[in-house]
């Protein structure tokens, strides 16, 4: 299988990644080529296997459902590049 | 008195138990060092205050016979690791400025063992990439160089013919190999240790999954990703392991396995082992050195009472490609928080939408971008199937080759570390992405099995360039692996750079 040029710049905008119109070849190449490499997985036979879901089968320990963390607004927003009375501040979503 | 960066991890350990010098006299010791190394490029950030600071707590530890397994050891941290209050980057300007709040369990630990933090190292950016150059910081320069090609190259200018030092964990290799720290923190996720430890004779391991917590570590590829360290001997990497691993409540995949004393696995009889050669790591077109250092370590070990078993992992061709669908769709997902929203880079747009995306087309490297939509591309409607779920499939498979040979009494795997010494800056990828990925068609498959790996130096090749084998493993048999890599270093004997040239003296 290949990507045409529509579909890297449908995939681009699925991953929210501004692509100008000059780099859609170059990008299209480069997915082409990984695409030609992993080709060779369809001769295997993978007729009645399990897809992997876990590396290391364990059961997953749980925890007692309560509150350990909290009150750290401050921290949450330090890193945030606007932020407002500990809230992050985006541009407007709803007109 | 002798230079107390030649150390290695237990020597100094040893001299400061025995008050031969101070933890201090050591921490200064590599600040120096990497003051005149930064033409190498491995430390992003150095924090010499934090590392004067924790030297002199040790001392006073120290002196009242008290301390840690670690106590007073100055270690690098790559830059995937969180470290409270120290920017934390993963190499990529989207975290550019970066300063988390808290700190990941695996240094958490080393801190509270004692050791000391000498700064944080460069890496692949999101440790996408297998020869530390798509780090926004630049590439890290290998302190080795081809004997009479790019000797010559000067401390001035990283281009031209100075040598990787393999990747993601470049920095790490790098400053280990140039006595830039004791030893260093790395993360594989396809061979990120491994392979940059092969380039530059130091002995790197990648535990089990599991193994060691991934909480608080810049995420790439979450079912694949594992920390893990980079040192100078076999003794080191084992006195780092234990340090780094046991349970974490905060990440669900650690594993509640009490975590042994691996050093006391260095010098452990290997007698009656059996080490399967697996034959499909025959490649076509192999370079006889890569032959030879195979032969040699099957010898070593021989010569060391171990059994040697031709065995067979049929599916060992399609661990490569199965990785590059399953790597990028877990990073496209794990690399969907970086939005400029709640940290890192934001860049304005009109609206939302074109914020987000102005913000990751401004924030991520070429390679980054590619495997994202890469990943993008094989978990959207329609193709998901045909891709990722075939690849999890493939997957399966792979772990059971390794399942087989295991059952069958093998008790560890050796095989070449990569297919080749270092390469040039700028040689390999530039035009096909998969010609550099190929750098770790003998270590990824330990990741998609989830298995423990070990690389330990054992030859030079043709150009004075060092060449590593790596060992496979059980499933939490890390000890195993100290032993038998421990018996390939002693017969190989350790390979340090012999000249300093990177300071300019």
């Amino acid at each position: 299988m290949s990507v045409d040029a529509k579909t890297v710049s449908r995939v681009a905008h699925l991953a929210r990644i501004a692509l100008p119109e000059g780099e859609v070849a170059r990008m299209q190449g480069e997915i082409n080529a990984m695409l030609g490499f992993v080709e060779q997985l369809n001769e295997v036979d993978v007729e009645g296997v399990e897809p992997m879901t876990s590396v290391m089968p364990m059961v997953m320990k749980k925890r007692a459902d309560l509150v350990t963390d909290g009150g750290i607004a401050a921290q949450i927003v330090q890193n945030a590049p606007q932020s407002e009375d500990d809230y992050f501040m985006v541009p407007k979503v709803v007109e | 008195m002798t230079d107390l960066t030649t150390l290695t991890l237990t020597e100094a350990r040893d001299g400061l138990k025995g008050k031969a010098f101070s933890a201090t006299e050591l921490t200064k010791a590599h600040v120096a060092a990497i003051e005149v190394a930064r033409v190498l490029n491995a430390y992003v950030l150095e924090t010499p205050e934090i590392a004067l600071k924790q030297a002199e707590v040790s001392d006073a530890r120290l002196a009242k016979g008290e301390g840690g397994p670690l106590e007073g050891l100055p270690l690098g941290i790559k830059d995937l690791y969180c470290t409270a209050g120290t920017r934390t980057t993963a190499c990529s300007n989207i975290l550019r400025t970066f300063v988390p709040t808290y700190e990941s369990t695996v240094t958490s630990q080393l801190w509270r063992d004692g050791a000391v933090m000498l700064g944080k190292l460069n890496n692949d950016e999101f440790a996408m990439g297998s020869s530390n150059e798509t780090s926004a910081f630049g590439p890290v320069i290998n302190p080795w160089r081809r004997a009479g090609r790019n000797v010559g190259a000067g401390a001035a200018g990283v281009e031209g013919t100075h040598l990787v030092p393999g990747g993601s964990s470049g920095g790490s290799s790098s400053a280990v190999a140039a006595h830039l720290c004791l030893a260093a923190t790395a993360t594989d996720t396809g061979g990120s240790i491994r392979q940059p430890a092969a380039f530059t004779g130091t002995v790197g391991i990648k535990p089990t999954y599991g193994r060691c917590s991934r909480w608080g570590i810049v995420a790439f590829a979450s079912s694949l990703d594992q920390a893990g360290p980079i040192g100078k001997t076999v003794r080191d990497c084992a006195v780092m392991l234990r340090s780094m691993s046991g349970h974490d409540p905060k990440d669900t995949t650690s594993v509640d396995i009490a975590v042994p004393d691996y050093e006391k696995a260095i010098g452990r009889s290997v007698k009656g082992m059996k080490i399967g050669i697996p034959k499909e790591y025959r490649l076509d077109g192999m370079p006889a050195e890569i032959e030879k250092l195979w032969a040699d370590g099957i010898a070593w070990l021989k010569a060391a009472g171990a059994e040697i078993v031709d065995i067979s992992l049929p599916h060992t061709r399609y661990a490569l490609p199965a990785y590059y669908i399953v790597a990028p769709a877990e990073a496209s997902s794990n690399l969907a928080r970086y939005d400029g929203v709640r940290y890192g880079l934001r860049e304005q747009g009109r609206d939302i939408a074109e914020m987000y995306e102005k913000t990751r087309a401004a924030g991520f490297g070429r390679e980054v971008q590619r495997r994202i939509m890469i990943g993008t591309y094989v978990l959207s409607a329609g193709y998901y199937d045909a891709y990722y779920l075939r690849a999890q499939k493939v997957r399966t498979l792979i772990k059971k080759d390794f399942e087989d040979v295991f059952a069958a009494g093998i008790h560890a795997i050796l095989t070449p570390a990569t297919p080749s010494a270092a390469f040039g800056i700028g040689e390999k990828g530039s035009a096909d992405p998969v010609e550099m990925y190929l750098n770790d068609i003998f270590t990824v498959t330990v990741n998609m099995a989830g298995l423990p790996g070990i690389a330990v130096p054992a030859g030079l090749d043709a150009q004075g360039l060092p060449l590593g084998l790596q060992l496979i493993g059980r499933p939490f048999d890390e000890e195993t692996l100290f032993s038998l890599s421990e018996v390939i270093e002693q017969a190989a004997g350790r390979f340090a750079v012999q000249q300093r040239w990177w300071t300019g003296a």
